[in-house]
This record gives structure tokens, sequence and C-alpha cells, in this order.
């Protein structure tokens, strides 16, 4: 942790992007987290994630809970709207604020203590429900703010610092976000920005619910020979389905890849995913076959990352509800109470 | 790429921009800090030890190291206008500030028996002097001037060094007991070489201004001066008016001088011409400002064809209008735009188109070859000329050049002459020491100021315009005040507290790459440096500047730094969960003469002990 402020100074060449802004415009305060800690990095590559995607800092909601993590939209986006909820509440206050205003892009992040333990029905329900999110679980395995004792994600067989020897069995958010209906799910590590970067971009242009689980170390508490949330450890055990390249709709698509090493995924608004296949037989538009290489992967120890599910062709809850087009705030007095005899119409078709 | 290897003592020093531009190799950052914390005594010391002269330097220093500046170039695009931190009136706080620092000057050793003359007492000959008296030698100093100083006294005019601060520093060398012959204008090296000094040093400058020699010089001589010697004659007093129209021609720093002292002494339509092009102009970018401020106009691409007279009197000059073309290697030429002459009028003239050396003293059968241009031949690091008792520095030794370089020389030779009177080879230099301390004093504490301040340059004030120009005796600038530089001292970046980087150590969690303000780090697969400087963060364009490159990490990856705008913020030790990154002051301490710069050395730093 510190408190000594980045200097406002920055590199000479530090360009703009299409909206007039340079990257250290989408910064937030000091990080206030351990130094070293994976958090910082998830923070540094949302941030990036924006700067290319040419976001107005003002288009983005940023919600979270407790933790760690959720202490994290501080650090970045400082120019965004902002909500700090309950523990493990966010995905229901990010629900509300997503149905009262569909315009904002809307960004959750979340712990393993988080999502997984206090807020885990929380986060099942609004995979299910399908809500337009970018959800990101910043997982540790552990809980830092109480001095690391293993969180529910913590695998079992793994070590604690103190070297006590986890007897739990883990919850695995990415099989559950499969099983649950969510319509983008990816696995990533904070220590791999070149994966995690567009992983993010590809996220938050979805059209439905999208989820991330970032494994981040947590260098206090769970980044020991033993962790299997340790730098050492993830690195040697990721298994990348694909590398990605986010291609968003003003860009020219190019190709110079052999048919085959490809797979171009173009999502609802235009943007193209472009999956670099690392893995020939891996179909990341096939759930349940996404779903058995990760459970026949995770038996041998190995860590799947890279994007591993998606539907382009996904929709969400406002379809589902058939709602307004329009965010609340901007419904006149006339739309909001269309009068009595709107109500006797309802009334009548419900008899 | 190879691991860079930081043991080597250029690899850090050169990251020290400003210490490595000085000829002196001036703790820059270092006296900075002090000026910071209001020990302008200590300040002062630190100076002294490298560059002797530093109330002079402080106003008059030629000061290669602010282009060196690395705030320059960080201040690139982040909003004001970049420039250095000024770092030359910096030296001068420490220097008007300071209280008595008599008692830390070195004390005497015991004589040696050797006997040193040093001819001439400019800087280089006061620099022999002052390294060499501690060390108990017999230093005697001859001068043809009734007082020490040579350039500095005579040429550089009193409204930009007063003559107290001269007098002062001149007193801090002779009170070290180095004997100085006034007004003994050596005229024979071959009856000095008789006189039974073990070795002899020559700082004798070069004393003779160029002339031009055009239609018209020798009718209207009376009016038509050598600039150097003019000024010389203004220093002493015994020049006191000049024309109300002057030319100055010339493009250099002796021109600005010139045409200052011009404007204070009567001239009232003063100008500058210049053969060259306004930018190629020899003078400092500030004494052209300096001058134009004072409301001097420099007229470029006039070539100085005639001098006009009517009845043995200076009545203008007439120039031809060129311009500058470039062949393909970037060769200039100047030529003639076809435009008609330019006729200047004017009443006096002053020529300061170049300095020459000139050893008439010395016989050219004595031992001391000299090359075509005149100049001794020497080693290039000992001063060593072909008769191997005598040593040059300043500009006697290479040409003109300027004061620190004269001190740097000074020093060199002072090395070399210590060697060779105690029978060792002058060739053999030893190399600095160096030292690395980390700066880390406990969480988040650093012992340096580590905030990066976003301050735009402080300027000097001035004396009134009217003052200043009505009396060639009043100092033009009034230095900063303490709380101005104060703030002036925060923009310093402290560039000699390094980030050192151990390998071993490192995790690869990006978290000094995340916060790096500047973009200078990056995690990634080696390659050639002309690849990788393409493949950073950030580009790293200014090939100038060093890119650090660890050992193949963990993941094979290598940690690069581009060392080009780094703040020294010291973010990447504070982020760096394992210390891999620190944050280490590196200290250079030049090898000066004494025991530490001979092959038998016990302890070294005779001097560097006065300035702790």
């Amino acid at each position: 942790m510190t408190y000594i402020a980045k200097p406002k100074l920055h590199h000479p060449t530090l360009t703009r992007n299409n909206v007039g802004y340079t990257r250290r415009d989408y910064e937030g305060r000091i990080s206030t987290l351990c130094a070293g800690c994976g958090h910082d990095s998830i923070s540094a590559a949302i941030v990036q994630a924006c700067w290319e995607l040419d976001i107005e800092p003002h288009r983005v909601a940023k919600l979270s809970g407790i933790g760690c993590s959720s202490k994290t939209p501080d650090y970045f986006l400082g120019a965004s709207h902002g909500f700090n909820s309950v523990h493990g509440r966010m995905p229901s206050v990010l629900t509300g604020a997503n149905l009262a205003n569909r315009e904002l892009l809307y960004l959750g992040i979340s712990g393993d203590g988080d999502s997984a333990s206090i807020g885990l029905g929380q986060f099942a329900n609004a995979m299910r429900r399908g809500v337009r999110m970018a959800y990101i679980v910043e997982n540790n395995g552990v809980y830092g703010l109480t001095k690391g004792q293993f969180s529910a994600t913590a695998d079992r067989g793994s070590k604690s610092k103190k070297g006590a020897i986890n007897t739990d069995a883990p919850i695995d958010l990415v099989g559950l976000a499969l099983q649950l209906g969510a319509t983008y799910v990816a696995r990533s590590f904070s220590g791999d920005k070149a994966q995690l970067v567009p992983l993010i971009k590809g996220a938050m242009e979805h059209g439905g619910a999208a989820f991330i689980d970032v494994i981040s170390p947590c260098v206090t508490f769970n980044n020991h020979a033993g962790s299997t949330k340790s730098y050492d450890y993830v690195r040697e055990h990721n298994d990348a389905v694909s590398r990605i390249d986010f291609i968003s709709e003003h860009e020219e698509i190019t190709t110079d890849y052999a048919p085959g090493e490809v797979v171009d995924v173009r999502q609802h608004d235009g943007s193209v995913l472009r999956l670099r296949k690392l893995h020939p037989e891996y179909d990341p538009t096939d759930r349940l076959a996404a779903m058995n290489y990760m459970h026949e992967q995770q038996a041998r120890g190995e860590i799947v990352t890279g994007l591993l599910y998606v539907d382009p062709l996904a929709t969400d809850l406002h379809t589902a509800f058939n709602t307004t087009e329009r965010p609340l705030n901007t419904l006149g007095r006339a739309e909001l109470c269309p009068g009595a005899r709107a109500l006797d119409k309802i009334n009548a078709s419900l008899r | 790429m190879q691991r860079t290897d930081t043991t080597n003592p250029a690899w850090f020093h050169k990251v020290v921009d400003c210490q490595w531009a000085c000829p002196a190799h001036t703790p820059v950052p270092e006296y900075i800090r002090l000026i910071a914390q209001g020990r302008h005594d200590d300040a002062y010391m630190v100076n002294w030890v490298a560059n002797v002269f530093p109330g002079i330097l402080g106003r008059t220093c030629d000061r290669p190291c602010e282009p060196a500046c690395r705030r320059g170039r960080v201040e690139e695009n982040n909003g004001v206008k970049p420039e250095p931190v000024a770092i030359c009136r910096l030296k001068r706080v420490a220097a008007d500030m300071k209280g008595d620092v008599k008692a830390r000057m070195p004390q005497v050793g015991p004589a040696n028996g050797k006997r040193v003359a040093c001819v001439g007492a400019g800087p280089a000959s006061l620099t022999v002097a002052r390294d060499l008296a501690p060390l108990g030698y017999e230093v005697t100093v001859f001068d043809g001037e009734a007082k020490a100083g040579g350039f500095m006294r005579q040429q550089i005019p009193r409204f930009r060094l007063p003559e107290e601060v001269i007098d002062e520093e001149m007193g801090y060398v002779f009170d070290l007991g180095v004997r100085f012959r006034a007004g003994e204008r050596i005229d024979s090296m071959k009856a000095l070489l008789g006189a039974g000094y073990d070795a002899i040093f020559v700082g004798s400058g070069a004393p003779r201004g160029r002339d031009l020699d055009l239609p018209g010089r020798a009718q209207a001589a009376a009016n038509i001066h050598i600039g150097i010697d003019w000024l010389a004659s203004v220093s002493f007093g015994h020049i006191t008016k000049i024309g109300k129209r002057v030319i100055v021609l010339g493009g250099g720093n002796t021109a600005m001088d010139c045409c200052r002292s011009a404007k204070r002494l009567g001239g009232e339509d003063v100008k500058v011409i210049v053969r060259s092009g306004f930018e190629e102009m020899k003078a400092s970018p500030w004494e052209k400002e300096d001058a134009m401020h004072e409301g001097i106009p420099i007229l470029n691409y006039h070539v100085p064809k005639s001098f006009e007279h009517e009845g043995g009197r200076l009545r203008g000059m007439t120039f031809e209008i060129v311009r500058a073309e470039y062949n393909a290697e970037g060769r200039r030429t100047l030529v003639a735009t076809g435009e008609p002459d330019v006729f200047v009028p004017c009443d006096d003239v002053l020529v300061a188109v170049g300095q020459e050396n000139a050893f008439p003293w010395i016989e050219r059968d004595c031992g001391i070859e000299f090359d075509r241009w005149g100049l001794p031949k020497l080693g290039s690091t000992t001063h060593q000329s072909t008769l191997p008792q005598v040593f040059f520095g300043g500009d006697a030794a290479f040409g003109p050049k300027n004061i620190i370089t004269a001190v740097a020389h000074g020093h060199e030779a002072a090395v070399s002459i210590d060697r060779f009177l105690h029978g060792e080879d002058v060739a053999k230099r030893p190399p600095p020491m160096t030292n690395l301390v980390s700066q880390k004093m406990g969480i988040h504490e650093w012992s340096y100021s580590n905030e990066a301040t976003n301050d735009a340059r402080f300027k000097v004030p001035w004396v009134k315009a009217e003052r200043a120009l009505a009396s060639i005796k009043v100092e033009v600038e009034l230095g900063f005040d303490a709380a101005t530089a104060f703030k002036e001292a925060e923009r310093c970046l402290n560039c000699d507290v390094q980030t050192v980087f151990t390998d071993s150590l490192c995790i690869e969690c990006d978290a000094c790459i995340d916060i790096c303000p500047t973009d200078c780090l990056t995690l990634t697969e080696n390659g050639d440096e002309a690849d990788l400087r393409t493949r950073l963060t950030a580009p790293a364009t200014n090939l100038d500047q060093g890119l650090f490159v660890s050992s193949p990490l963990k993941t094979l990856r290598i940690m690069a730094k581009d060392e080009d705008v780094c703040l020294h913020c010291g973010l990447c030790a504070e982020r760096c969960p394992t210390g891999a990154w620190d944050m280490q002051k590196f200290r250079l301490d030049v090898t000066h003469a004494g025991p530490g710069c001979r092959d038998q050395a016990p302890p070294r730093r005779v001097l560097a002990a006065a300035a702790e």
C-alpha cells in the first residue's frame, strides 16, 4: 500500500483516444492495497481496456461489494459512476441500476468471498437472468482482509500460509456461470495483461451477462509454495485455450491467419472477437463441450484460461422483460403516468 | 540484450544527466537537495570540492548540465514549456546564502618538498593549486596582472560577476598557502624551466582576440576594438565611455558581454551583427535572451565587408546579406542572396569573433612540441606535454572553452602532476569510486523528496532596467530568494537516487509497470536493442539514454527500463512486494589528486572529507 500520489507527469508520447482522453485519464486514486496485489494489475487492465474502447468515463457505472477486490473501483475510472454496496449484494444493486438506466455500461467488481460465499445466491441469479454487465471476480482464494483464511474458491488440498490444508471442495464460479446461462464466460490471470485486456473489452461490449474469473494472487497471504493461486503456480498450470484479439466495429478486419487458426465471433454490436486457437478442437461457442473440457483439465490440475464460452447473439434481461428502450430518468410524466384509461385497459386485459 | 552491467561506474553516472554533462562531474542533485534543506554551507562545500568556484560559476557557467537535465525532457507534452532545473542559479544560492565556510577548508599537510609553478592565475591554474597545495606541494602562481582570476576577472563584466565574489573564491585557494606572484608575466619558458620547479602547469588561457582584416581596418583603427581587450580595459577602469552607436561583431558569449557593457558605457544604439543564423550563434541561449532583454537587436546573416571611414573617422560598416545553404552532408555554406549590401552607421565597433591561443613566451626549442594549429601536443587525459614535467590546461590546452572545462582540466592535470612527482605512470588514470545506498527509511518513507512537483521553472529576478543600465557595476541578476530556491530545488528529479533492480527477487507481478507514471518499465521477451526499444510500454526513441535490461526472469522474460524520462519518484520500489526495485543513492567520487589517485593508495578523499 502507499499514500504517495502518482505524479501527474506522464510520458511525452502518451496519446489520446478517439474521445480525447489519455490512458491516465481513466485512472483513479492511488491504490491502498498491498504492494504487488494482483487486483492492481486488474485495475490497470480495466483502465487500458476502457481507454482502448474509447469509452467516455461518464458512460460507465462500476459497482462492487465488500473486500479487497471491492475496494478497487476507487483505483480506476475516477470519473465514472460508482456504488460500493453491501457484502455480496453487488449483483442486485447492479440489476436495479441496469433496469433503471440501460444506456450505461455496467462493471461489476467482486471477489471470491463476495461472490462465492456471502453473495453466491446473488451471483447465481444475476447470471441466470442475463443482466447485461461485465462481472469481474478478482479471485485470490483467501480472505485477505481478515488475514488469510481459505475462501470458498480455495482448492481442496491447497496449503495456507500458516500451513493448514484446505479440506473443503472449491466453488467453481466459471462452472456455475456456464451452467446458469451466462453468455460470455472467461477466465484469466492478473499477471497476463495481454490476455486479460481483450477479454475485458469483449465483456464490456457483450450484449448479455459476461463473467470473467480473474485469478489474482494475494501476495501477502496466498503466494507461497502449496498455494494454487500463487504467481508461480498459475504460470506453471496455465492452459490457455486461445489468444483473443478484440476488434471494435469501427476497425478494419484483416486476415493474416491460415484458415482454421482463428475463429472470428461477431457480437451483436458489430464488434468481433478474434480467437487465435491454441487448441484446434476447442469450440468456444459450444457450451457443453466447454464445460467438459474445463472439468477434464481441472481434474488434471490445470487452470483453463481464455474465452471459454460465448453466445454472440446473447440477449439480456431488458429483452426478457420487454422494458422501455429509454432510461427511466428520461421518461416524462405522460409516459410514467399514462392515466386512468390506460389502467382500465390493463385491468380489462386481466379479467 | 545482455544483462546491463550496473557495476560499471559509468552506468549509473550516465543516468545523472547533469553530473555526466558537467566536465567536473559536480554532484548536482546532491547539492540541490542540500539547498532545499537549507544546508547552504554543505551545498557550497559539495560544489567547492568539485568545481572550486561555486560563486563564480553560479553566475557565469556555460551550464552544460542544463540542456542535459532530465526535467527538460520530462516536461515535454505535459502542459508547461519544457525547461531544465535552474541548476546554475541554484548553485549561486548556495554561494550567496552560506555562512562562514573557512573552517571547513582543507588542512594543509606537511610540506612534501616538491615545487610546482602555475603560469596564469585563471581557473585551470587555481584548480591545480587548490588540489595540490593541501597535499604539501609548494605551489607558486604567476600572473601578469595585479589580481588573480584571469578571464573571470578581466573579461567577464562586473554586472554579471561582482568583484567581491571573485576575491572571496581566490582567497580560499590562496589561504591554502599558495604563493601568488602578481604582476610577474612569464616571458620565457626556458627561464622558468631553469628555476628549479619539479613541475610546471601552463594555464595561461587563449589571450589573443581574433581581428578582422577588412578594408578600412587600419584607417579607422581608433574606433575599432578587439572585444576581449576592450572588456579587460573596461574591467580595469581604463575605458569608461563608448560612442552612442556601437556595432558588436560576433555571436559568442564575449560578444554578448561586449554589447551589454557598451550599453552601460553610453552606447544608446547597440547592435550585435553576426554572419551565421541566429540559431547557430555560439552564445548560450540565455545570454542572447539577456542581451535582447536589454534592448539590443541581433542581426543575423550579415557578413562584414568593410569598415567605412571619412577623414580617419569610422562612419559605419557595410555588410553583405547571405543565407544558409546545406549540402547533402549537412554542411553549411553562406551564399549571397544578391540583395544590395547594407550600410550600418556607427561610432565604434567591437570585434568579438573569437579567441586564439598564443605562446610567444614558449621557446620552440625548449622541448615542448606544438601542432599545426599552434596548440601544444598533449596527452588527451593526462594534459602532459612532450616535456614530461610540463602540463597544460584550460583554454591553453585544447583551445578556448569555458570556466568549468578549465576546472576539469585543472583536476586532471593535478592528478597527473601528483602521480608524476611520485614516480608513477601518468597515463594510468584510477577510476572514480562509486557507492549505492538504499534510501528506504521505513514504510512509505524515503530519505529524499520523491514527490514530483508540477511547477514550471522559476525566473531569477532582475534589478530594474534603468538601474541596471546606469552602471556597469550593478549586478543585473538578484538571485533566488530562499523560498523560490526551495521551490526550484523541488523541481529536481533526484536522478542520482537510482532505480536498482535485483533480478532474483522479482515475481513478475506487474505492480511497478502499472504504477510507473512515465511508462518506463516493461516485462517482455528479450531481443536486440533496436528491436527491444520499439516493443516497450512506451517506445524508447531517445538513443542517448540507456536501456536497462535484467537477466531472464522466471518466465524467461526480461525487465526493461528506459532511463529517458524516469521521474525517480520511487513508486516502482514503493509498489514492489519483494524489494526487487529499490531506490539507492548513487555517489560518484571523481579521483582527485592525493593518495587516492596513486597506485599505493591508502585512504581516499582528502578533499571530499571537507564536504562532510
